[in-house]
C-alpha cells in the first residue's frame, strides 16, 4: 500500500466570464486525471469547483508516490549475436553481463531489465501543473506578462497548491503557488489559512460559498422567502439562474418594484430589458400576469439599508423609460413605409440587403401558401414586413427582439391578426428545444424565410462543412424539419426544393449575381436542388435519429420507400418503432432481405403472378395470403394506419416462411420459375412502399 | 453629497496618489478617451506609464436634445491608464470607489464580461462592465493589441462614466439634475450644448463638406505616415526621431469624426460602413506602427552623438 495524502490545487483568477467556468472545470478536470494516470497516481476521489473567482481541483486521497517499477527493455535476437548483444548494453549505459534473456513466441531476444525508482507526487506535480493550467481552453484568452508568454482569460492572481501540509512548488506567469486562500472581494480576508479539512468552512466564513449547487440553493430559498406571502411567483428560468451562481460566491436575492404604468409596453419588451441587460428574473401574480416586480441576485450577504434594491430599480427605470422612448419613436413611421428601408441593410454580403431578401422570402411563402391552400395575400403581406422591424430603434437595441418586435407593431398597427402572428413567430424555431410557430401561416413563413437563405447561400457555394456554418444553415435546416413534422405541415420537401431552386436561379440569371453558375446534369436538373435535397435529406436523418431517437435501420428502412412529406415519414417510423417489438416482425424482415437478394439475383424480373401456375399447398397459400393482406393493407394506408398495416403484414410470417420450408424458387421449369419470382416481387413490392424492411438490422444481417 | 466637480477632484487626487500624471482633456473631438494619445501612443512600447484624465468624448449618433435623462451626445469619461497593470489592480480600483464615497459593504458590484474592440483603432482587450447594484459606472479592460501592434506591457485601462456615476452619488433620475457645484446643475452648464449639437449632427451639418474634410485630413495624415516609412534610419535618422507622427495623429482622429458625424447624419450605407472604417483603421494602424519604430529610434543608444 502506497502512501495517500488529500491534495488541493486553487487557481485564485480576476472574475472569469460565467459561462466559461464549468468548462473549464470539465477541462481541468480531464488534463489532470490524464496525468495521473499517466504517471501511475491513484487519486481517490476528485471534486471539481468553481466560481468567478477561482477554480478548484480536490483529490481525497493521492498518492504520494509512485511505485517503483521494473522496465523491460527489449534488445536484438539472441540469433544476432553477442556483438548486437553489446551494442545494445552500450547503448543502455550497461555492459553485456547485466542483459537477460527473454524467450518469446518469436524466439529468444536479448533483453535489459532494470529498476526504476518512483518518483515523489509532489516534484511530479510542481513540474506538470504549469504547462497544464496552462492547456485549459479559453474562448479567448490573453498574455499578461509579456508576449509571448503564458495565456490565460484573465490574470492568475493566486495559486494553492497543497498535497498534505506541503505546498507543492511552482511558479506561473509570475505567480508562484503557496497555501493561502483569499475570501470574497468585499466580505472575506486576502489571506485565509486553512487544512483540507475546513477548506469550505473558512472559505464560507470569508464570504465564499465554494459549491455551485449550495450557491444555487441558496438563490432558489432565497426566493421562496422573499415570495413567500406576497401572492406573486417566480417566472422559472433555469439558464438565468445558473449565470448568477457563476457569477457571484455569496449569491443573495432581493425583491425589487418597478412604476406600474410600464406594464403598458409589450411584456416581451419588458422581459427581455430585465432578463439581458440587467439579469433579473421576472414575478407574475396568480393569474398569470406579469407583476411590476423583479428579483436581483447581489453577490453580497444582504442588503441592510436598502440601497442596492434602491440603486437596480432606478437603473430599470432608467432602462424602461429608454424602452418606452424607442416604443414611441418607432410608431412614428409605420413598418409599411419601411420597406424601401431594408435596402439599406445588407443581408449577407455576397446576397444583398434585406430588401432583396424579403423578395425572395415572399415569392417563397407564396408557394408554400398555394400547395396549402392558405391565404396567399395574407402570407405575403407579413412576408413583405417581417424583416421591417430591423429598422426600428428598438430591434437595433434589443436585436433577440427581432420578429417578435415586427409583430408587436404591426398589431399596433392594425395589420389582422393572421398577418401579425405570422411575423411574431417566424424566427422560430429558435433551438431544438424551442416551439415552432404558433400559427400555420407563422410556420409558412419561417420555413420560407429560412429556405430562401438556404437557396441563396447554397446557389453561391456557401455550403457548411464540417464544423463550420458561421450563417447558421445546418439550424434554419433544421428548423424547417421540426417545423414540417411538428407543425403536421404535408409539403412535399423534394418537390419544393426542387421549385425554389429553379425560381432561385432564373432571379440569379436574371440579376446576373455576381458568384453564380447555373450547373444542370445530365438529365437536366439542377445541381443546386441536388444539393439542397441532399442537405435536407442529412437534416432529415438528424431529426429523426438525434431529437426523436428513432433507429438508424428504421429511418432509412422509412425514407427509402420515398414517402410524400415528413409528416408521413414520422408515423410510418412510429408504426416500424412498435411493430417491430412484435415477435413476427424480425423475422419476416429477415426473410424480405433474402427476397430481396433473389430478386436482385435474378434481375429484379417483372410481370403478373398466374394463379394456374401455382403450385397447391405454400405456394398458392402465400399467394391467398398475400392477396388477403395486401388488399387490408391498401385500405389501412387510406387513412395512414401503418401500424396496423405492419401488423398485417407481420402476419404473413407463417405463410412465408412455410414457402421457403417447402418451395423451390429456383424451379427446373422456367414458366414456374418465373411465376415464382413475380409472386415474390409483387410482396415485395407492394410491402417495399411502406418500408423497406430489407434495410432493418436483424440478428441474422448484424452477425 | 459631494458636487460632479468634487467627485472629480477626488478621483484625480485618487490615481495621483497612486503616481498617474494628471492629464487635461485632448483638444480635438474623440469618442472616446481611449483614442486620444495619451492611451492610444503611450500603451505602445516597453515604456511604463501612468495617466489618468477627464475626456469629454463625442458621440453624435447619441445626442437626444437634451430630452433624454441618460442618453448625452457628449459625455465624459475620467479615463486611467495604468500601464503596465500592478497585481492589485482591482483593489486600486476598489479604493477608489471608496474615495468617492461609496460603501462597499453596503452595496452590490459585480464584474460582469465585457470584451473590448475597436475595429477602427485596430485595437482590443479583455475585462468587465463594472455593474455597481445594476449600473454600470466603469469599463475595466485589459489592452492586448493597439493599432495592430501587440503590447509589450499589458495595461488596465479604467473609463468611469462620471455622468452615471454621480448622478449615483447624488440620486439622481436624470444627468440633468446633477449638481454640478453648490447652485448650478448640469443642465445650467450642458443643456444648450447637448440641445444645439443634436440639431447640428442630426439635420444642419453638411454632408458633403464633411466628406471633403474626411478626405483631406486621411490624406495629409496617409501623407506623414508614408514620409516617414520612407526616411532612412541611418542617413536621415535625426530627421526621422522629430517627425511629426503625434500631427499625424490628430489628422487620424479628426478623420474619425467626421466619419462619427457621417454616420449620425445617416449619410454612410451599411455596406459603405465597413470600408470607411478600414480607412480609418489603416490610418490608426499606421501611425502606430511608425510611433513604435520612432519609440525604438529614440531609446537606442545615440551613435555617436
Amino acid at each position: 500500500m502506497s502512501d495517500v495524502k488529500p491534495f488541493l490545487l486553487e487557481i485564485g483568477v480576476e472574475e472569469i466570464p460565467h459561462w466559461m467556468i464549468v468548462p473549464a472545470l470539465g477541462e481541468l478536470e480531464r488534463l489532470f486525471r490524464d496525468l495521473c494516470t499517466a504517471n501511475q497516481l491513484e487519486t481517490g476521489n476528485v471534486a471539481m469547483d468553481g466560481t468567478a473567482r477561482r477554480l478548484v481541483i480536490r483529490c481525497a486521497a493521492l498518492t504520494t508516490r509512485q511505485a517503483d517499477r521494473d522496465e523491460l527493455v527489449m534488445g536484438p535476437p539472441k540469433s544476432a549475436g553477442p556483438g548486437a548483444a553489446m551494442g545494445f548494453a552500450k547503448k543502455n549505459g550497461v555492459t553485456a553481463d547485466d542483459l537477460a534473456t527473454e524467450v518469446t513466441p518469436r524466439g529468444e531476444y536479448y533483453a535489459l531489465r532494470r529498476a526504476i525508482a518512483g518518483r515523489e507526487t509532489s516534484d511530479i506535480l510542481a513540474e506538470a501543473l504549469p504547462a497544464l493550467i496552462a492547456k485549459i481552453p479559453w474562448p479567448k484568452a490573453m498574455y499578461w506578462t509579456g508576449k509571448g508568454e503564458t495565456t490565460f482569460i484573465r490574470p492568475i492572481r493566486w495559486i494553492v497548491a497543497l498535497l498534505g501540509d506541503s505546498i507543492v512548488d511552482f511558479t506561473l506567469a509570475a505567480v508562484k503557488s503557496g497555501a493561502l486562500s483569499r475570501g470574497h472581494r468585499r466580505m472575506g480576508s486576502d489571506e485565509i489559512a486553512f487544512d483540507h479539512a475546513n477548506y469550505e468552512d473558512r472559505l464560507e466564513k470569508n464570504g465564499v460559498i465554494l459549491s455551485a449547487a449550495k450557491r444555487r440553493k441558496r438563490i432558489q430559498d432565497g426566493i421562496k422567502k422573499l415570495l413567500k406571502g406576497t401572492g406573486l411567483t417566480l417566472i422559472p428560468d433555469e439558464a438565468l439562474l445558473t449565470d448568477l451562481v457563476y457569477l457571484t460566491e455569496f449569491p443573495t436575492p432581493i425583491l425589487g418594484s418597478f412604476d406600474e404604468k410600464f406594464l403598458a409596453l409589450p411584456q416581451e419588451v419588458l422581459s427581455m430589458v430585465m432578463r439581458h441587460h440587467q439579469r433579473y428574473f421576472t414575478v407574475q401574480d396568480s393569474a398569470g400576469n406579469m407583476a411590476p416586480r423583479f428579483v436581483a441576485i447581489m453577490n453580497i450577504k444582504a442588503d441592510k439599508k436598502g440601497y442596492v434594491v434602491k440603486g437596480n430599480e432606478r437603473v430599470l427605470e432608467a432602462r424602461f423609460n429608454d424602452a418606452r422612448f424607442f416604443w414611441d419613436q418607432d410608431q412614428h413611421k409605420k413598418l409599411a413605409d419601411r420597406v424601401d428601408d431594408l435596402a439599406a441593410v445588407t443581408f449577407q454580403a455576397k446576397l444583398g440587403s434585406y430588401f432583396e431578401k424579403r423578395l425572395g422570402v415572399e415569392a417563397g411563402a407564396t408557394r408554400i401558401a398555394r400547395e396549402l391552400g392558405l391565404d396567399e395575400a395574407a402570407i405575403r403581406r407579413a412576408a413583405m414586413l417581417c424583416k421591417t422591424d430591423l429598422m426600428t430603434e428598438m430591434v437595433k437595441e434589443f436585436t433577440d427582439l427581432q420578429g417578435i418586435m415586427g409583430g408587436l407593431y404591426a398589431k399596433a398597427q392594425g395589420e389582422p391578426e393572421i398577418v401579425w402572428r405570422a411575423m411574431y413567430d417566424h424566427y422560430k424555431p429558435l433551438s431544438m428545444d424551442g416551439p415552432i410557430p404558433a400559427t400555420v401561416e407563422g410556420r409558412v413563413l419561417s420555413m420560407a424565410d429560412k429556405f430562401d437563405s438556404l437557396e441563396g447561400c447554397f446557389a453561391l457555394g456557401m455550403i457548411p462543412t464540417g464544423s463550420k456554418d458561421p450563417l447558421g444553415l445546418r439550424r434554419a435546416a433544421q428548423g424547417i424539419v421540426k417545423i414540417l413534422v411538428e407543425g403536421r405541415i404535408r409539403l412535399n420537401l423534394d418537390k419544393f426544393i426542387t421549385a425554389g431552386a429553379e425560381e432561385t436561379s432564373r432571379i440569379f440569371l436574371c440579376e446576373r449575381k455576381a458568384g453564380y453558375v447555373e450547373n444542370r446534369g445530365s438529365d437536366g436538373s439542377l445541381e443546386l436542388a441536388k444539393q439542397l435535397r441532399d442537405f435536407m435529406t442529412e437534416r432529415v436523418k438528424y431529426y429523426f435519429r438525434d431529437v426523436r431517437g428513432f433507429a438508424y435501420d428504421e429511418i432509412s428502412a422509412v425514407l427509402a420507400a420515398n414517402p410524400p412529406d415528413l409528416v408521413d415519414v414520422e408515423a410510418r417510423l412510429r408504426a416500424l418503432k412498435m411493430v417491430r417489438q412484435t415477435e413476427d416482425f424480425l423475422p419476416l424482415a429477415a426473410s424480405f432481405k433474402r427476397i430481396g437478394n433473389i430478386l436482385k439475383q435474378a434481375g429484379r424480373p417483372g410481370g403478373a403472378v398466374s394463379e394456374s401456375l401455382l403450385e397447391p399447398g405454400a405456394e398458392k397459400d402465400l399467394y391467398q395470403d398475400m392477396t388477403r393482406v395486401l388488399a387490408r393493407v391498401q385500405q389501412l394506408r387510406q387513412s395512414d394506419d401503418y401500424i396496423q398495416a405492419l401488423l398485417a403484414v407481420s402476419t404473413l410470417r407463417p405463410a412465408v416462411d412455410n414457402f421457403f420450408d417447402s418451395v423451390l424458387v429456383n424451379a427446373p421449369d422456367a414458366a414456374v420459375r418465373q411465376n415464382r419470382l413475380a409472386l415474390l416481387g409483387q410482396l415485395f413490392s407492394e410491402v417495399s412502399s411502406i418500408a423497406d424492411f430489407s434495410e432493418i438490422v436483424t440478428s441474422s444481417t448484424s452477425e | 453629497m459631494d458636487s460632479y466637480q468634487e467627485t472629480i477632484f477626488k478621483l484625480k487626487r485618487f490615481w495621483a496618489k497612486h503616481g498617474c500624471v494628471i492629464q487635461e482633456p485632448y483638444d480635438i473631438e474623440v469618442g472616446a478617451g481611449t483614442m486620444c494619445p495619451e492611451t492610444f501612443l503611450r500603451v505602445l512600447g516597453p515604456k511604463p506609464y501612468s495617466v489618468a484624465y477627464v475626456q469629454p468624448s463625442r458621440r453624435p449618433a447619441d445626442g437626444r436634445y437634451g430630452e433624454n435623462p441618460n442618453r448625452l451626445y457628449k459625455h465624459s469619461q475620467l479615463q486611467v491608464i495604468l500601464k503596465p497593470a500592478p497585481a492589485n489592480v482591482m483593489d486600486l480600483y476598489l479604493e477608489s470607489l471608496e474615495a468617492v464615497g461609496i460603501r462597499l459593504d453596503q452595496h452590490d458590484l459585480k464584474f460582469e464580461e465585457d470584451n473590448w474592440e475597436s475595429p477602427t483603432l485596430g485595437a482590443w482587450g479583455i475585462g468587465w462592465q463594472v455593474m455597481l447594484d445594476g449600473l454600470e459606472v466603469t469599463q475595466f479592460t485589459y489592452f492586448q493589441q493597439c493599432g495592430g501592434v501587440d503590447l509589450d506591457l499589458v495595461p488596465a485601462e479604467l473609463t468611469y462614466g462620471l455622468e452615471r456615476l454621480v448622478a449615483f452619488l447624488q440620486d439622481r433620475k436624470s444627468v440633468y439634475d446633477i449638481e454640478w457645484v453648490a447652485g448650478t446643475s448640469y443642465r445650467d452648464v450642458r443643456f444648450r450644448d447637448e440641445q444645439q449639437f443634436s440639431v447640428y449632427n442630426f439635420e444642419k451639418a453638411d454632408v458633403k463638406m464633411l466628406w471633403q474634410l474626411f478626405d483631406l485630413h486621411e490624406k495629409e495624415a496617409q501623407r506623414l505616415i508614408d514620409e516617414y516609412r520612407s526616411l532612412d534610419p541611418e542617413k536621415e535618422g535625426t530627421e526621422k526621431r522629430r517627425w511629426p507622427l503625434l500631427s499625424a495623429y490628430d489628422h487620424v482622429l479628426n478623420c474619425s469624426h467626421s466619419f462619427n458625424l457621417l454616420d449620425a447624419r445617416g449619410a454612410i450605407s451599411v455596406t459603405e460602413r465597413v470600408g470607411v472604417i478600414a480607412r480609418v483603421r489603416k490610418l490608426a494602424v499606421g501611425v502606430a506602427t511608425s510611433w513604435v519604430d520612432q519609440q525604438a529610434l529614440l531609446n537606442a543608444p545615440e551613435v555617436a552623438a
